[in-house]
C-alpha cells in the first residue's frame, strides 16, 4: 500500500523530474529555442490568449495544429506532450465536458440510454476540451523551451514589479531546496519505521511535517534576509539585462503577433 | 481548484486580474511598511513552503487521499497579506514554471485560493480564536474550521466563475464557448467534492501544524493571535488597522457632508415605494414605475406599523431640506455608533468573565 510518505516522495520525484526535463530541452538546438525569451514569452502568452478568444472550432483546432508544429520544430518530444498534457487534459476536461453532451439544451441529434445527445452538447463539449489542450499545450510549450532563469528575465523586460520576479526567482530556488529538505525527513522516517501506518497517524505525520518545515522555512528566510544584508541589499533589485534583439527574433514575434491576431479575428 | 486555461472567458479573467491585482498591490504596500526589506525573503521562502505543503498526498477518512492549499497555515502566520503574496507566487510558479495551472486564469486562481482564501482563513480564525492562549486547544479548532470555510469559499467562487460562463458567453445557437454548466450544475458538482474532500485536507493541515506549533514553536502563532502588540508581523495587522479607522471616520464625514445630493436625485429609489406613491402617478419615470402594477395589500396594511421620526430624512420641524438631510445623516451615524459601541462593550465584558472563570 502507498502510504503518505511514499506517495508524496513520488510527487516530489515527479516535479523535480519535470523541472530537469524543461532544462534539458530548453538546451536543444530547435525554433522557439533560437529566439529570444521574451518573444517566446509574449509570443505563447499571445497564442493563449487567441485560444481564448477564438470562439470557433476550426480556428481553436488551427492553433492546436500549430502548436504540434511549434512542438516537432523545437524538437519537444511528442511523446512527453502526450503523457504530461493531453492525455492528462483529455481525463480532467473529458470528464468534465462529458455530461455536457447530454445536459445541454439544444437540438437532439442522437439518444443514448433513454438521454439525448444535443448538437450544442456535442460542440461545447468538444470546443472545451480542444481549447484546454491547445492552451495547456502552448504553456507546457513555453516551459519545456525556456530555461526558468530566462522566463524571469523575460518577465523582468515586460515591466513586471522587480519585487514580484525576484520572489519567483527566490521562491523556484527555495522549492527545491524545501522539496530536498522534505525527501530527506521522509527517508529518516521511513528507515525508523516498520509496516504500514494507520490513515489517522499518517495525517498527523503530515500535519507535524509541515509544521517542522515551516520553522525550518521562517528560520532559513531570517538567515536569507541576513545574508542579503550583509551583501549590501537595501531593498533595491537590480538585474542586468543581456538580452539583444536581432531580426530574427522581430520576425518571430512578428509572425506569433499575426497568427494571435488573425486566430482572434478569424475565431470572433 | 487550479482552474486551467480554457475554461473562462477572456473577460472573466481580464476582470479577475484586475481584482487579483488590486489585492497584490495592497498586500505588497502594508506588508512593506510593516517589515521593509524583510518582505522579499520571508515572501519567498514562505512561497516555497506553501508550494511544497500543496504536494503534500494526504489520507484522508474514507480511503481516499487529498491536497491542502496551505492558505490557512499562511494566514494563521503571516496574516491576511503576507498570505496572499506567499500564495501568489506559489500559484505562479506552479503556472509559469510547472505548467499547472493556467496564465490566462493566473489572476482567477490567485484571486480565488490566495486573496479570498487568505482572508476567510484569517477572519474565521481570528473570530474563532478570539483572544485565546496561544497553547489553548480553541486555537487548533478555530485552525480547522478556518481551513475548512476558507477551501469552500475559494472552491464556491471557482464554481461561481464557471457557472456565469454559458450565461454570458455563447453563441447564436447557445452552445456554450467555454465551461458549459450553469450555476444549478456548476455549483453542486464543485462544491461536493470540496465539502468532503478537500476541505478536510485543508483542516487537517491547518489545526496539525496549529497543534504542532503550539508545543514546538509556539511564538509562529503570535504575529495573528492577537495577544502581543509589539511582533514585527502584528503590527503588520494592526497598524494599517489603525489607519483604516482613520480613513473610516473621514469617509463617513465626507459621506454626511454628501447626504443632501440625495435630494437632487428624481422621482423615489426603486423598491422604496410608499402606499401613496402610485406607480400610476404620471410625473414618475417609467424605468422606475415599471415593476408594480398596482399597490400589494400587504405594503398598504403594513404601512401603518411604523412611523419613522424622520419621515423622508428630514424632521417636521425643519424647514431647509439640506439641511434635514444633513442632520438625518448625523442623527443616523450616531444611533449606528452607540449600537456598535454598547455592542463592543458586551462583547469585552463577555471575554473578561470567560478569561477571569
Amino acid at each position: 500500500m502507498s502510504g503518505f510518505l511514499e506517495s508524496t516522495g513520488m510527487g516530489f520525484a515527479r516535479a523535480i523530474t519535470q523541472a530537469m526535463l524543461s532544462e534539458k530541452t530548453a538546451r536543444r538546438r530547435g525554433l522557439l529555442q533560437s529566439l529570444d525569451p521574451r518573444v517566446r514569452v509574449v509570443g505563447l502568452f499571445s497564442l493563449v490568449l487567441a485560444v481564448t478568444l477564438a470562439r470557433r472550432f476550426a480556428v481553436v483546432a488551427a492553433l492546436f495544429a500549430i502548436a504540434v508544429l511549434l512542438a516537432l520544430c523545437s524538437r519537444v518530444n511528442l511523446l512527453t506532450l502526450v503523457k504530461r498534457v493531453w492525455l492528462v487534459v483529455l481525463a480532467f476536461t473529458g470528464v468534465i465536458a462529458l455530461p455536457a453532451i447530454f445536459v445541454t439544451p439544444g437540438r437532439a441529434i442522437a439518444a443514448a440510454g433513454g438521454v439525448n445527445i444535443t448538437e450544442q452538447g456535442l460542440r461545447t463539449a468538444a470546443l472545451l476540451v480542444l481549447r484546454v489542450e491547445t492552451a495547456v499545450t502552448f504553456t507546457t510549450l513555453l516551459v519545456l523551451c525556456t530555461p526558468w532563469t530566462e522566463v524571469l528575465k523575460a518577465l523582468r523586460a515586460l515591466h513586471l514589479p522587480k519585487e514580484a520576479i525576484t520572489m519567483l526567482a527566490m521562491t523556484y530556488r527555495y522549492v527545491f531546496l524545501l522539496v530536498e529538505t522534505t525527501t530527506q525527513m521522509f527517508e529518516s522516517r521511513r528507515s525508523r519505521r516498520v509496516g504500514v501506518l494507520p490513515a489517522a497517524e499518517q495525517r498527523r505525520m503530515a500535519a507535524r511535517t509541515a509544521g517542522v518545515l515551516l520553522s525550518k522555512s521562517m528560520e532559513m528566510s531570517n538567515e536569507v534576509y541576513l545574508a542579503m544584508q550583509s551583501r549590501g541589499f537595501r531593498g533595491e533589485v537590480n538585474a542586468l539585462s543581456e538580452f539583444r534583439m536581432t531580426m530574427w527574433d522581430y520576425a518571430g514575434l512578428l509572425a506569433f503577433l499575426l497568427t494571435g491576431g488573425l486566430a482572434a479575428w478569424m475565431g470572433k | 481548484m487550479h482552474i486551467p486555461d480554457g475554461y473562462l472567458s477572456p473577460s472573466t479573467c481580464a476582470v479577475l486580474y484586475a481584482g487579483a491585482a488590486a489585492g497584490w498591490y495592497s498586500a505588497l504596500k502594508r506588508l512593506k511598511r510593516a517589515l521593509l526589506n524583510r518582505v522579499i525573503p520571508l515572501i519567498s521562502v514562505f512561497a516555497a513552503f506553501s508550494f511544497v505543503v500543496m504536494m503534500f498526498n494526504l489520507p484522508l477518512p474514507g480511503g481516499t487521499t487529498g491536497h491542502a492549499l496551505g492558505v490557512t497555515v499562511a494566514a494563521i502566520v503571516l496574516g491576511p497579506a503576507g498570505a496572499t503574496l506567499a500564495l501568489s507566487i506559489a500559484i505562479a510558479i506552479q503556472a509559469l514554471f510547472f505548467g499547472d495551472g493556467g496564465i490566462s486564469t493566473l489572476g482567477a486562481n490567485c484571486f480565488n485560493m490566495a486573496i479570498v482564501g487568505s482572508l476567510v482563513a484569517y477572519v474565521v480564525y481570528r473570530l474563532i480564536a478570539a483572544r485565546a492562549a496561544l497553547t489553548s486547544r480553541r486555537r487548533v479548532v478555530a485552525a480547522a474550521i478556518a481551513g475548512y470555510l476558507a477551501v469552500n469559499a475559494a472552491a464556491l467562487l471557482a464554481a461561481i466563475e464557471f457557472g456565469i460562463q454559458p450565461i454570458f458567453f455563447h453563441d447564436a445557437s447557445g452552445t456554450p464557448l467555454y465551461a458549459p454548466y450553469r450555476l444549478s450544475v456548476a455549483i453542486p458538482a464543485m462544491m461536493i467534492g470540496h465539502l468532503t474532500f478537500a476541505g478536510i485536507a485543508e483542516a487537517v493541515i491547518a489545526a496539525g501544524v496549529v497543534a504542532y506549533l503550539q508545543v514546538a514553536d509556539p511564538g509562529l502563532l503570535r504575529a495573528t493571535s492577537g495577544l502581543a502588540q509589539d511582533a514585527s508581523l502584528e503590527s503588520t495587522e494592526l497598524r494599517p488597522a489603525a489607519h483604516s479607522l482613520r480613513r473610516l471616520w473621514i469617509a463617513i464625514a465626507v459621506l454626511m457632508l454628501l447626504t443632501p445630493l440625495g435630494i437632487l436625485a428624481a422621482g423615489t429609489a426603486w423598491g422604496k415605494w410608499s402606499p401613496a406613491q402610485s406607480p400610476h402617478a404620471a410625473n414618475r419615470a417609467p424605468a422606475v414605475s415599471a415593476p408594480v402594477p398596482m399597490v400589494p395589500q400587504g405594503l398598504q396594511r403594513l404601512s401603518k406599523l411604523w412611523t419613522a421620526p424622520f419621515p423622508a430624512y428630514a424632521p417636521a420641524f425643519v424647514r431647509s431640506h439640506s439641511f434635514g438631510y444633513l442632520l438625518s445623516a448625523v442623527f443616523g451615524v450616531g444611533i449606528l455608533l452607540c449600537l456598535s459601541l454598547l455592542a463592543q462593550s458586551m462583547v469585552e465584558r463577555y471575554r473578561r468573565r470567560g478569561s477571569s472563570a
